[in-house]
């Protein structure tokens, strides 16, 4: 680029930093791509320059909108760019400078400390207050709740207790293969190889099988007021499973519901719980506030679920099912849910008590719709979800819970 | 041993973005400005185009205009789950081999060209009289990990591996378009070897614009109501919103009914062209759709 014109490929570096700070991620040779591709087009349109620059570095929809605002502000002043970068995302750039290592460090002494315990011998009523909130179902808290804050020592042994739970996934027959010795399929191009070695002679059939795979994970979760004691408890369980699947590419994916619906997938990605956790209580803005479970339900048929139920998948729905607002239109929600999933499974932490009859009328227009409705509310009942999911013993609640309707 | 093509063939190339607006245009597709940037840059810097958006804004059809306006093949690997490289690379021809063994064949002749059944990548790397051939991946979100990595190999250095063979290596690289519909998200590693582009409903004057090169035969009114109630209806909360396609899908409909101008029933009787779920056409036949169109009608007047 040394004949390019006066400093033009020294900014247009700096354009992919100040991009970079503004969390759309560039690498070195996007940026190299940039330069080949600005001098073969040529600098005299900007519309021209800004479309290169975006076809060369963009590779997400959603990192559209943050380009065109850094190309818009870049272009005129860099240095202004800096600026107000600096000024307007303390968000990004400040708690992550300041205590990088909070969350794992308070984990590992509270480790230190602790010495393994046996967090399952804790009584399950100390977790499991409830509290009357459903008055608030119309009000949007948004609130930024502060996971660190909620710290009793019960809670964070259950929290440990979580994050060795395994959800073991039901597999299915893939569409590849792999070799093995008993099988019904023969192995073609195994056999003319073997057949080769010995002159043109088959002696035995080499025979392949369908792979087997994991079931994709879906995990809807309801984070309205109602559900406030659980659904910090299963964001653990959801975020010990998304990083515990192993090299056999089935994904995880999990939304949070109160009022909107939120992905959380991309947090869910980050190793470290707490920290995942902290991403996750950042992004998600109607924490403890109402419920709209048939709105939320909706929001994913419309917009999620041709993306992340194209695959064969289990979904979770976690929810105590308490709806007021969208009555009517819930039971299409679900039935459109049940539709696109492989199996829906609900988890309901109100099947703690014993003598529960589903008399609410979002839990009678729900319960139809769903394979299974499970038990959530302790850590006995998540672990037997894994025996569950996978026909080994059944602790379904549907049928009965359905004869009580009748 | 390679046949190098000839400066025509590489010549015919579009120099510049406007020639790839031309070029483009002459085979009846409208591109904005932007695509035809990119466009113009992966033919001249050789690098794949990935095509995201909603069903029916033109991303296949990108690749066949592509092919037709520049004269060369087009090879289409249409994905789906679990394809593999036998289905989308190469096969050998079991029984052919198994034979020739029978006959007493050594070893290189059961492995030659003689028994190779090539499939689209294969087809895309070898040399084609008319020029390196358009290589159209459709629908990449439709196949899963395994699959998107072994195409990082194939499309970072447009070559294949077999291993009986050895490694093949296009002499000029291939043209190639991968579409996504998004109905899942294509890896980062993969995207990053691509122009990205992300293709939109067209606005208004450019659809009309797309409808009268496409469709001459429909009348100014009703192509001006036709694409009005469309853009509407994307405006809507639907579960599928309707495209280009649907849009020139619709107006062939109402040009074979002889349908001068849109009314209630007309929509009715063809709104099945338009929308594909039974919940968005309960949702807008009836009252909305009368709505709609008194709406076009008055801005109509208005102009």
């Amino acid at each position: 680029m040394a004949d390019a014109p006066g400093r033009l490929p020294d900014n247009i570096v700096y354009f992919g930093r100040a991009l970079r700070r503004a969390g759309v991620p560039v690498g070195t040779a996007q940026i190299l791509e940039a330069l080949r591709a600005v001098k073969l087009v040529g600098f005299t349109k900007r519309q021209d320059f800004h479309t290169t620059l975006r076809a060369m570095i963009v590779t997400r929809p959603e990192h559209l909108l943050i380009f065109d605002q850094v190309f818009a502000m870049f272009w005129r002043d860099p240095d202004f760019l800096e600026n107000m970068i600096t000024n307007l995302l303390p968000v990004i750039t400040a708690p992550a400078v300041e205590k990088p290592m909070k969350p794992a460090q308070n984990r590992a002494a509270e480790a230190m400390a602790a010495g393994g315990g046996k967090p399952r011998d804790l009584p399950p009523q100390e977790l499991l207050e409830i509290d009357a909130q459903f008055s608030q179902s119309d009000v949007e808290k948004l609130l930024q709740k502060d996971f660190e804050a909620m710290t009793a020592m019960e809670i964070r042994q259950a929290e440990q207790a979580i994050r060795s739970l395994r959800l073991d996934l039901p597999q299915l027959a893939g569409r590849r293969y792999e070799p093995v010795a008993r099988a019904l399929r023969i192995d073609r191009r195994k056999t003319v190889q073997q057949a080769r070695r010995n002159g043109g002679e088959i002696l035995t059939l080499a025979k392949r099988r369908a792979k087997p795979r994991k079931l994709n994970l879906v995990v809807l979760c309801d984070i309205s007021g109602s559900m406030t004691r659980y659904s910090r408890m299963m964001m653990h369980f959801v975020h010990s499973c998304a990083q515990a699947r192993g090299s056999d590419w089935a994904a995880v994916h999990a939304f949070t519901f109160g009022t909107q619906l939120h992905n959380i997938s991309p947090q869910l990605g980050i190793k470290d719980p707490d920290a995942a956790l902290a991403a996750i209580g950042q992004h998600v803005q109607d924490w403890e506030g109402g419920t709209r479970i048939s709105a939320s339900l909706g929001a994913f048929n419309r917009d999620w679920a041709r993306r992340v139920l194209s695959t064969p998948a289990v979904v979770l729905l976690i929810s105590d099912g308490l709806e007021r607002s969208g009555l009517a239109a819930l039971d299409g929600e679900m039935s459109r849910l049940a539709l696109q999933a492989r199996e829906l499974i609900w988890l309901n932490p109100l099947l703690r008590w014993e003598q529960f009859s589903p008399q609410a009328a979002g839990i009678k227009a729900m319960l139809p719709h769903v394979s299974s409705l499970v038990a959530c509310h302790n850590l006995s009942s998540l672990e037997d979800l894994s025996d569950h999911l996978n026909g080994r013993r059944m602790i379904d609640h549907k049928a009965r819970l359905l004869r009580l309707l009748e | 041993m390679l046949p190098i093509y000839g400066a025509d063939i590489v010549q015919n190339l579009p120099q510049s973005i406007d020639a790839t607006t031309a070029l483009l245009a002459s085979e009846g597709y409208l591109a904005d400005r932007a695509l035809s940037t990119l466009t113009f840059l992966s033919l001249s810097l050789n690098r794949p185009i990935f095509l995201e958006g909603e069903a029916g804004v033109g991303k296949t059809e990108l690749a066949k205009v592509i092919a037709n306006g520049l004269g060369r093949d087009l090879i289409r690997l249409q994905c789906y789950e679990g394809l593999d490289a036998s289905s989308s690379v190469y096969e050998w021809n079991f029984a052919g081999q198994m034979l020739a063994m029978r006959n007493g064949a050594e070893q290189a002749d059961i492995y030659s060209e003689k028994y190779l059944i090539k499939r689209a990548l294969l087809q895309a790397v070898e040399p084609h009289p008319t020029g390196p051939p358009v290589l159209l991946i459709d629908e990449i979100d439709r196949t899963d990990a395994p699959f998107e990595a072994f195409l990082l190999e194939a499309l970072s250095d447009f070559q294949v591996t077999v291993p009986e063979l050895g490694v093949i290596k296009a002499p000029e690289p291939p043209i190639v378009i991968l579409t996504s519909n998004r109905t899942r998200e294509v890896h980062d590693a993969l995207k990053r070897r691509c122009l990205y582009h992300w293709v939109d409903y067209p606005d208004f004057h450019r659809e009309m614009d797309i409808l009268r090169a496409r469709l001459p035969e429909v009348n100014a009114h009703l192509s001006h109501e036709v694409v009005a109630f469309i853009q509407r209806l994307r405006e809507e909360e639907l579960f599928k919103r309707p495209g280009l396609a649907e849009t020139l899908d619709w107006a062939k409909c109402l040009v074979a009914l002889d349908v001068v101008a849109l009314s209630p029933d007309v929509i009715t009787d063809t709104i099945g062209a338009v929308l594909k779920y039974q919940d968005d056409i309960a949702k807008i036949t009836g009252g909305p759709a009368t709505r709609i169109l008194e709406q076009i009608r008055q801005d109509m007047q208005a102009l």
